[in-house]
């Protein structure tokens, strides 16, 4: 569809003139960029390195009396340091870097994650077309979101019998409550004008859910997955106590039953920074997809 | 036979406590094809109510709507509508916004590149090609309602329902509207029922004006036809003898036999 190449008739107003950038002086630009390099420096990046250099500090003294039961930071360092240094080597089936482990935990939680998204929206999607369907299983999925991921640790296994499924079962029960409950909010938000339009074109149920409804609650459905990815990140641990295997989290129950404390701190280190990074990267495709809805 | 009739209508909601709020009683009109139909009344009064059962997108409660001999009773792409507040969506850009409509209604009878001039054909029959790409966002409210009306004609509505399309538009934009909808009224003659708040937009586009009662249990209070001659000058009808009556006529209507009397709310 290339409209400029169309015929203009004389009739249509012609293009508003468009504001034209001036180019800066290069000397302008050079003495500007140190100074917005230097705004973010401290505005960005001192707050947050300020904070966790006193914290460690604090740690650090609280702890580095000898004979506590908790190890100081440059204890962790010490021991564990190569951990943090090194997070992709292999030297063996149970002796890897943490980057492994959190990529194969990841792989988990993909799956778990991904069918969650896929049943929760769908469910969501049909249970939002129904007030009185709706009020029914509210209460019910009010409650079963807050069952901790380990408490469905036993009812899966049984279920299943098997570790593998088990644990994904695990992270997919975790995360879909959310995903329905917003799902179907933002079934209930689409505006009437959108249900008339999608009535006078006649659009049957499927076209109404990719056209209409899943753009329409993008924002609902994206805030649901994005406190749904946070959940399924956390039942990693209480996953991977079932599996064993080479996963973050089992590294961590492994780690306290070899009693090395400080492999656990550094552990924690990898599962909450890729726990963040989980948030931010829903959050960004969020922010990409639903563009057009927040208008 | 008249091409739409609609005989004696009567429309009630129902309401908490198992009552009923009557809001249409027994509204009878016969439309001509090609005809241009202006509704006026006093907000809230049923208008929306009486285009939607037009539209299908509600049902009647009792009497009968039909349009070519068949009974009306589910919407459909032959009864395009325009809404109150244009109502595209926010995430399709202006081509697919109308193209939504295209894809539904000729898919199957027109190729991809006919669908694609055809599209382009109604929003240029709107002025607004040269803004296919852009996001309804980024246009201007009078340019969404431009949009709204392709995105109804390029569905070859065998009515065209507009809903008080240029109540949120300034005076200026206005006129320009109503130039742009008498001109395709003109071009493809096509038939229009339009609700308006404004006298002067009922006179200068409608053949007949349909003067409806308060609510509840609103009716049809008076027709009034408007014998001027097509295509109308705005400048040159403001002193038109035939004009100055009809407009007045629909005055008294609205101001003096039918108050508005603020309801108790
Ligand atoms: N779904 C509904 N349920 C109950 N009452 C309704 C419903 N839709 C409309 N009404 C009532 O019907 C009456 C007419 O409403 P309608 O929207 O048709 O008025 P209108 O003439 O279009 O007003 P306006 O000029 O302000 O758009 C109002 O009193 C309204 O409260
Ligand atoms: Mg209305």
């Amino acid at each position: 569809m290339n409209v400029t190449a169309l015929k203009t008739t004389p009739a249509q107003p012609a293009e508003p003139p468009v504001a034209k950038v001036l180019p800066l002086p290069a000397a302008a630009l050079r003495s500007q960029w140190p100074g917005k390099v230097k705004d973010v420096l401290l505005t960005m990046v001192l707050p947050p390195v300020a904070v966790i250099v006193t914290l460690l500090a604090l740690w650090q003294l609280a702890l580095s009396g000898g004979g506590a039961s908790l190890p100081s930071p440059l204890e962790i360092w010490q021991q564990s340091g190569d951990l943090i240094l090194n997070p992709f080597y292999v030297t063996g089936s149970q002796d890897m870097g943490l980057g492994w482990r959190v990529l194969t935990s990841l792989e988990r939680v993909g799956v778990g994650f991904g069918l969650a998204a896929v049943v929760g929206v769908l469910v969501g999607a049909v249970i939002g077309q129904s007030v009185w369907l709706m009020r029914g299983v509210d209460p019910l999925f009010q409650v079963l979101r807050t069952v901790p991921p380990l408490a469905w640790l036993p009812i899966s296994l049984a279920a299943f019998m098997d570790s593998r499924p088990s644990a994904i079962f695990v992270i997919f029960i975790t995360a879909i409550w959310p995903i329905i409950i917003n799902t179907t909010a933002g079934v209930r938000a689409i505006p009437q004008d959108y249900r008339n339009v999608a009535a006078v074109l006649r659009l049957n149920q499927f076209e109404f859910f990719f056209k209409i409804m899943v753009p329409s609650a993008a924002p609902y459905i994206f805030s649901g997955l994005r406190i749904g990815v946070g959940l399924a990140w956390l039942a990693i641990v209480a996953a991977e106590m079932l599996t064993g295997g080479v996963g973050i989290g089992f590294f961590i129950w492994d780690s306290w039953n070899s009693s090395l404390l400080t492999d656990i701190f550094v552990a924690l280190l990898y599962i909450g920074i890729t726990g963040f990074v989980l948030d931010r990267l829903v959050a960004f495709i969020g922010r990409v997809v639903s563009r057009g809805t927040m208008t | 036979m008249s091409y739409l009739k609609i005989d004696r209508v009567v429309k009630s909601f129902p309401l908490a406590g198992g009552k009923e709020a009557l809001v249409l009683n027994d509204i009878r009109l016969n439309i001509e094809m090609g005809e241009f139909v202006s509704i006026i009344g006093h907000s809230g009064c049923g208008k929306s109510t009486l285009l939607n059962l037009i539209g299908g997108l509600t049902q009647v409660t009792t009497g009968v709507i039909k349009l070519e001999g068949r009974e009306v009773n589910a919407p459909g792409p032959d009864r395009a509508i325009v809404f109150q507040n244009h109502s595209l969506l926010p995430w399709l850009s202006v081509y697919d916004n109308v193209k939504m409509g295209v894809r539904k209604v000729f898919g199957g009878t027109k190729t991809r590149a006919e669908r694609h001039d055809w599209i382009m054909a109604n929003l240029d029959l709107v002025k607004m090609a040269h803004a296919a790409d852009k996001k309804p966002g980024e246009i201007s409210g009078g340019m969404k309602q431009r949009v709204g009306i392709a995105r109804a004609l390029a569905m070859e509505p065998k009515i065209l329902l507009l809903d008080e399309p240029f109540g949120a538009l300034d005076a200026l934009t206005r006129a320009h509207l109503q130039e742009a909808v008498m001109d395709i009224h003109a071009r493809l003659k096509n038939t229009m029922i339009m609700i308006t708040h404004d006298v002067d937009e009922a006179v200068l586009l409608a053949d007949r004006i349909v003067m409806m009662t308060n609510g509840p249990a609103a009716t049809i209070g008076e027709v009034l036809s408007v014998p001027l001659d097509r295509p109308r000058h705005r400048i040159a009808l403001a002193s038109h003898p035939e004009y100055i009556r009809a407009r007045e006529a629909v005055l008294r209507f609205l101001y003096e036999r039918h108050r508005f009397v603020e309801a108790a709310e």
